[in-house]
């Protein structure tokens, strides 16, 4: 078990030491949630004023929305740094060591986990500093928890499509599928004023639970209701994708 | 120099018909855009200072063909970045062919890609019910500016290839294209833009490239906006052609 948990973290830390080793590749997905989420409301904060909208601004009302898409682009760029390490023959290594293939690829993901406070941290900063009203530290917290799942969740659907493809050219399959679950929801406006079709989309969309979740305590109270559906999608998602890419991972080499 | 400058535009068309995988970001990124924009603020029509439309998709057709442009322009520079790192570039320029076409070339290639991409947005509207209010003239106008911006749009990005001559660092520009996309009025009117986006639209380019787009889908053909629109087309697409050309010379110096 120690053995497996240090491997985990070898694995991680490699993940990680790419932040300080090629930062230019990691800067952009730092940037973008904090640059969409200032552009958004400065182009849209009108919309606010539409009625039903159930937040004070309309930069309050989009900061989660960066949040999540900072944890989908880290998760998306866990699959791409697999799909380079598949390239150049680093993966196979891999497979032919004597560990577990469950516990490569936790070691994959976890580092997605980790990275993705990256962005989240400077989006929270600049948001406070534009005047977002602090939410709290349960809700911070909470925040923390449902970002880190969903960026391991998406680590292991970019893994999938990473395993499927085998090369970086399938980068924007990967960006795609998060950017789809993240905006697929009640992302710009409340339920209520979405169109029909993205009003139905978002009812299914497991990620609509996860947005409302962290949302709650930036336009209001931390609520049990609108915590548990949160937390159970995450943790379907994370089961789903998870024993799915287990799967992939074990036909590895068939 | 056309001659050559045709060629080298062929070979990038069909270089990019053999792998449409390259293309299809071009597209498939601002349709998931407009379907969200549409989906999400489509009430946003119902707001005081909104010009009057047929729908929310008419509005931000003009959105998503321009944003689309510019990530055209994106992918452009990303080719003659990847022709640099292959080695092609310099078998081009040791052949004996007038050196400006093989900026002209991938520039030709992009106008001729942009047309496409106007085309696809301009058919992606009329499926989901937006209509072009100005009619065929109106469709000609769209034509011509999208096709003039992205001529121009592309030779920005060839310009920063043959400057950084990386394609990874041509990749880096990606977010800055959203940048400059929300602090014009693509997306959104410019009345009902916050402060200093609104400021800032009023003199970007993009602004009136959208405006121009937009127009002669939402309304009757209106003289300001089409001229506008063609001026900040045909201006960024002669500041950048000729950018784009010093760049080449520049590098040639060195070479």
């Amino acid at each position: 078990m120690s053995r497996n948990a240090a491997m985990i973290w070898a694995l991680a830390r490699r993940a990680l030491n790419e932040i300080t080793r090629v930062p230019g590749a990691a800067v952009p997905g730092v940037l973008a949630p904090t640059i969409f989420m200032v552009g958004l409301s400065g182009v849209f904060g009108q919309a606010a004023r539409l009625p039903g909208f159930d937040a004070a601004d309309f930069r309050t009302f989009i900061v989660p929305v960066g949040l999540l898409q900072g944890a989908a682009f880290t998760g998306a760029a866990t699959g791409v740094n697999l799909a380079r390490d598949i390239e150049r023959g680093w993966f196979d290594r891999l497979m032919v060591c004597p560990a577990p293939r469950t516990t490569i690829l936790l070691g994959v993901v976890a580092s997605a986990a980790v990275r993705s406070l990256l962005p989240a941290t400077l989006l929270t900063c600049v948001a406070f500093a534009l005047g977002v009203d602090f939410p709290g530290v349960p809700a911070l917290l909470l925040t923390i928890v449902l970002i880190m799942a969903l960026a391991t969740a998406i680590a292991f659907y970019a893994v999938i499509i990473a395993l499927r493809f085998r090369t970086q050219q399938a980068a924007p399959l990967m960006q795609m599928g998060g950017f789809i679950a993240v905006l697929f929801t009640a992302a710009y406006a409340p339920k209520a004023l979405l169109a029909g079709w993205l009003s139905a989309v978002a009812t299914v969309n497991p990620v609509s639970p996860i947005l409302t979740g962290v949302r709650q305590g930036f336009v209001g109270d931390v609520t049990w209701h609108d915590t548990w559906p949160a937390l159970l999608a995450s943790a379907c998602l994370l089961v789903v994708l998870g024993s799915w890419a287990v799967h992939r991972l074990g036909r590895v080499g068939d | 120099m056309i001659r050559t400058s045709l060629a080298l535009a062929r070979r990038t068309l069909l270089d990019a018909a053999r792998r449409p995988q390259f293309l299809a970001p071009l597209v498939i990124f601002p349709s998931l855009f407009l379907a969200i924009n549409t989906g999400g603020l489509h009430r946003s029509t119902d707001l005081p200072g909104f010009p009057h439309v047929g729908g929310f998709l008419d509005f931000q057709l003009a959105a998503a063909m321009t944003q689309s442009l510019l990530l055209g322009g994106v992918a452009q520079g990303i080719g003659t970045a990847l022709e640099i790192e292959s080695g092609f570039f310099d078998r081009l320029v040791a052949s004996p062919i007038p050196r400006v076409s093989i900026v002209l070339g991938r520039i030709l290639a992009g106008a001729v890609i942009a047309l496409g991409q106007v085309l696809y947005f301009v058919a992606i509207g009329l499926i989901f019910g937006a209509s072009i209010a100005g009619g065929l003239p109106g469709l000609l106008i769209v034509l011509a500016i999208g096709v003039l911006a992205g001529t121009g749009f592309c030779a920005l990005g060839v310009m920063i290839a043959l400057r950084a001559r990386n394609a990874s660092t041509v990749q880096g520009i990606f977010p800055l294209v959203f940048v400059v996309l929300f602090v014009s009025s693509a997306f959104f009117p410019r009345a009902l833009l916050s402060h200093p986006a609104d400021w800032i639209a009023s003199y970007n380019p993009l602004s009136y490239i959208a405006d121009g787009l937009r127009d002669p889908i939402i309304s009757s053909v209106s003289l300001q906006p089409v001229l506008e629109g063609l001026a900040a087309a045909a201006g960024v697409t002669a500041a950048f052609v000729a950018l784009a050309v010093a760049a080449l010379h520049g590098r040639l110096r060195e070479a």
